[in-house]
């Protein structure tokens, strides 16, 4: 497990050190295969757990970051073709940057420490604000201006949370210890009050990395201005890692008798965002930014997931692997869209399916996954939370958010529509930009994943979605 | 020792006011390293029998170096590399944010003393000081226009969540607190990179100018 | 006791224009010049009453009754205020109230008198003063009130007497934010740099002095004590407050002189080291001062 954390770490120092330019996206494919090979041996022989360890290898983990390596794998792919053709920039930041992203979020997925988890966090902060600028003109400046200072603040508040938690355990009888299997045991005999004060800091914290509503304004200027590439990582990757550490803490709330209060706060949450994407998504010009709020709704459809309970949180963490996959298809389609035509607003872009016989089609399938259209893999995840919702008896909750999702469809489909049909031939042409196999292909593999995934599950996959969601008192 | 502590504390919390009012940045950033001096002082104040008096003198150490002495330096090359305007005009004014930051620190003077503390009795004043310093940070960082000033704000916050970790110096693994430290630094760090990009790409700090992204 | 009182009366009566005489040898001092005497201030105040006066025919009774009450007003306050650790004259349980509001009557005629010039330049002085005044009046009585609750006492004399000494050893911190809150108030009452600069004329930025330029002779003359007389309440109230007082009577005495004296010393430092600040940003400092006291009620209160 530590080497998991530590390869992509020195495979970053490697593309650090490394002088040749063109060369060194192949230091990052190698990342993703050493990280995909590392990640499919521990599932096939699973490491005892042991007691008192920092790194753990728990269904949690074993989802997201299946997840992260599948789509770290394909956006390695894809580099190879976007970095050849932007042999103008420098990509020593870039490579470098994505492998300690691809280190920090493996820490965050397999720590059961939560001072660990927030070193983690901060690191995948520091990592990718650079990355954000990779274009850098003013506006990917101001994008990652801002990411940074509300990924910041949220980084703060995640700490003050993370030292509420450890006082909440400092009393007499308390673990004075932040290993989750600790706070776990110890239950009942935390703080109430510290601990209730601590998911709201914590929730906040890291919620400000999910992109939940209130605290989601980087994300349409990070997504907008950031490669397709980050874009797809930060909303496939990092943002299901931020909601891992949320249910961890979830975890630990449920413990010590203030679950009640966590699933009301997530619901507000949750339900917020997909309110809030839905305004937003209607009338949205930049389909890169229409991307975002999208990624914001889906957090927002994780959050009420969890809340639920029940089936519904099993569905979630399905939803965790849905989205992250879809959310790669229609990152790397999109920049590649957004590539060919130099714009990434609807006003110029007409006719992406014709003019790219691949990117186009997959961005328009990568929509339908997206907005729960079967057959694809959201449909059932969120079905299951619907039916999660209404077998609960929240009729409310289940109309709100069939409601929303109905807006987003529709508010969706008019820009991705207004992009992939009609005449390219007026629109803005960049030479040199079709559609190719190392650029195209990554996107179409995990469409194909994610059609899979709807047409058959397979039940081991089924099984550790419950077996996640049992952590937090749900299941199948 | 005690009205030293106090002492301390005080001027932690009057340093919240003086930044949420002042209009020169200079004097401010000069508050804030002050600000981490004396934080710096505070493990030491504190220090009683049962806690590790090595790893308190670090803490003590590494916060007086980055605190207030390494990242108030960084501030001011910054602004003489910016050539920053001095004056500045926030968005919520001097007064109406000075007296937003006097209700933050009142209720939390007020009802911290109802908080239970699980890990035994602390210094009366350290989770006052700390929830106020957070909040000061946290208007400081939303009300203000130019980078710099929410950097600050930044730096203030964090100073806040700081105070609060030395309610658990006895408890918590040396990593955390070294966490503080380094995440700080490497925080401005960063961030005076991007402040220096920000210059060079409109030869001003200001954030009202970073608004071209919106819906 | 009753003989330290009437010293106490006459040293109300007496003193308060060699605080101005103490002010101006430091701000010379500071500028490298030697100065005038410090007893200038009584010098101009006898020439000032040896002199006539002008009134114009658009004024009534109220502009003659402005100096008036406005010096009878400072002076009542002055009996209300213990001095030295000793009780004051007239003392009974509330009376900080009134010592509030009597420097609020004083400030109430002077302000009518320049209504009553009729001109705009005056009315333009009283409405900056009686602003900034509204201003410093919450932070004057929250700093009253930390002392009411530090010493358990509704009385000025009380507040100010041998309950105050316990008070610094168990409530310091409030104490000291409080007297920080009651200089800032004591420069903005008494219009002293950075709030507003006695020696101006110029029309943009006087505040105090515009209200008062119409007056002259013995008018003139009262106001000027009258001002001077506020100063040395202040720096009575300021003195006791921070010095505390001896061991024995004599003793009290000479610190309570002492704390006056440096009172005016650093008033003059303040004005001498400080730049008047833009009017804009004189609320700024009166609200520091109101959060600071609220912020001292606040410790002493939990």
């Amino acid at each position: 497990m530590v080497l998991l954390i530590a390869a992509p770490l020195a495979l970053a120092l490697v593309a650090f050190a490394m002088p040749s330019a063109r060369r060194r996206p192949l230091v990052l494919l190698a990342g993703a295969l050493v990280h995909a090979a590392g990640v499919l041996a521990l599932l096939a022989a699973p490491p005892p757990a042991r007691e008192g360890a920092w790194l753990a290898f728990d269904p949690l983990a074993r989802v997201t970051l299946l997840t992260a390596t599948a789509l770290f794998l394909a956006s390695a792919v894809y580099a190879q073709g976007y970095l050849a053709r932007r042999a103008d920039r420098d990509n020593r930041v870039f490579v470098g940057g994505l492998l300690v992203l691809l280190s920090a979020m493996t820490t965050v997925a397999l720590s059961h420490h939560l001072g660990l988890t927030w070193v983690a966090m901060e690191a995948s902060t520091l990592s990718t604000a650079p990355l954000i600028y990779f274009n850098q003109n003013a506006r990917s400046l101001e994008a990652a201006w801002k990411y940074l200072l509300i990924g910041s603040l949220g980084i703060a508040l995640a700490l003050l949370g993370t030292f509420f938690l450890a006082l909440a355990g400092a009393g007499p009888g308390g673990p004075k210890s932040l290993l989750v299997e600790d706070l776990l045991a110890a239950g009942g005999a935390l703080s109430r009050p510290w601990v209730r004060a601590a998911f709201v800091f914590l929730l906040v914290g890291y919620g400000t990395k999910m992109g939940l509503a209130p605290l989601h304004s980087w994300k349409p200027d990070a997504y907008g201005e950031a490669p397709g590439i980050l874009g797809a990582l930060l909303a496939g990757g990092l943002t299901n890692f931020a909601f891992v550490s949320v249910v961890r803490v979830f975890q630990v709330t449920i413990a010590a008798g203030e679950g009640a209060f966590a699933r009301d706060a997530l619901m507000a949450l949750g339900l917020l965002s997909i309110g809030l994407a839905a305004v937003f998504v209607v009338g949205q010009r930049d389909f890169k930014r229409m991307l975002a709020y999208s990624s914001v709704e889906h957090m927002g459809i994780l959050a009420i997931g969890v809340s639920l309970g029940g089936a519904a949180t099993a569905g979630a963490f399905f939803h965790t692997m849905n989205n992250g996959l879809t959310k790669g298809v229609l990152f790397l389609s999109a920049g590649n869209i957004h590539r060919a035509f130099g714009s990434k607003s609807t006003d110029e872009v007409h006719g992406a399916g014709r003019r790219l016989p691949l990117s186009g089609p997959l961005f328009l399938a990568g929509f339908l996954a997206i907005t729960g259209s079967p057959p694809f893999g959201p449909f059932f995840s969120e079905f299951a939370i619907v039916n999660g919702a209404f077998g609960a008896g929240r009729y409310w909750v289940g109309g709100l958010f069939l409601a929303f999702l109905a807006v987003i469809f529709v508010g969706m489909a008019a820009t991705v529509l207004d992009v992939v049909q009609g005449d390219p031939s007026d629109a803005p042409r960049v030479p040199g930009t079709g559609d190719s196999w190392l650029t195209a292909g990554p996107p179409l593999a995990l469409m194909l994943v994610v059609l899979a995934l709807g047409v058959f599950l397979p039940a081991g996959l089924k099984d550790l979605f419950g077996a996640a969601a049992a952590l937090v008192g749900g299941g199948w | 020792m005690t009205s030293l502590t106090d002492l301390v504390f005080i001027l932690v919390v009057v340093i919240d006011f003086f930044l949420l009012a002042s209009s020169r940045l200079g004097a401010a950033i000069r508050a804030v390293a002050t600000q981490g001096a004396l934080l710096a002082a505070l493990p030491l104040l504190l220090l009683e029998g049962g806690h590790q008096v090595g790893h308190v003198l670090l803490l003590a150490a590494g916060a007086l170096a980055i605190k207030g002495a390494l990242i108030p330096w960084l501030m001011f090359r910054a602004i003489r590399e910016a050539s920053i305007r001095r004056e500045m005009e926030p968005i919520v004014g001097f007064v109406p944010s000075m007296v937003l930051g006097g209700i933050g620190v009142a209720l939390a003077f007020a009802f911290s003393s109802r908080l239970p503390l699980p890990g035994g009795e602390a210094h009366p004043y350290l989770v006052p000081t700390a929830l106020s310093t957070v909040w000061s940070g946290m208007l400081l960082v939303v009300s203000r226009r130019k980078a710099v000033n929410q950097v600050l704000g930044f730096l203030v916050l964090e100073n806040g969540v700081y105070v609060f970790g030395l309610l658990l110096t006895g408890i918590m693994p040396v990593m955390v607190e070294a966490g503080v430290l380094l995440d700080l630094f490497a925080a401005v760090f960063v961030m005076g990179i991007v402040m220096f990009h920000i210059n060079r790409e409109f030869a001003s700090l200001d954030t009202e100018k970073l608004s071209a992204l919106k819906d | 006791m009753v003989l330290r009182t009437a010293l106490h009366v006459v040293a109300l009566l007496v003193l308060p224009p060699l605080l101005l005489g103490v002010i101006n040898r430091v701000k010379s001092i500071f500028g490298g010049r030697r100065g005038p005497p410090l007893l200038q201030p009584y010098l101009d105040l006898a020439k000032l009453l040896r002199k006539g006066a002008v009134y114009s025919r658009t004024t009534t009774w109220v502009f003659r009754a402005g100096p008036v009450i406005g010096l009878a007003a400072t002076a009542s306050a002055g009996l209300l205020l213990s001095m030295g650790g000793a009780p004051a004259p007239i003392a009974f349980a509330g009376d900080f109230v009134l010592f509030a509001y009597l420097l609020g009557l004083g400030r109430f005629f002077t302000a009518l008198a320049a209504l009553d010039t009729g001109s705009s330049f005056e009315g333009m002085g009283a409405a900056r003063e009686v602003t900034f005044a509204s201003l410093a009046e919450p932070a004057l009585f929250l700093c009253l009130l930390v002392l009411a609750r530090a010493t358990g006492s509704l009385s000025l004399s009380g507040m100010l007497g041998p309950d105050l000494d316990a008070a610094w050893s168990s409530a310091a911190p409030g104490l000291l934010l409080a007297a920080i809150g009651l200089f800032v108030v004591a420069l903005a009452e008494c219009s002293r740099i950075p709030v507003d600069d006695p020696n101006t004329h110029l029309e943009l930025t006087m505040i105090h002095e515009v209200m008062v330029l119409d007056h002259g002779g013995p008018d003139l003359a009262l106001i000027l004590y009258g001002a001077a007389m506020k100063l040395f309440l202040f720096g009575a109230l300021l003195s006791r407050l921070v010095l505390g007082h001896g061991a024995g009577a004599l003793a009290s005495e000479a610190l309570f002189l002492l704390g006056v004296l440096a009172f005016a010393v650093a008033v003059g430092v303040v004005e001498s080291v400080m730049a008047r600040l833009r009017i804009v940003r004189v609320p700024q400092l009166l609200v520091g001062a109101s959060v600071l006291s609220a912020f001292a009620l606040v410790l002493l209160l939990r």
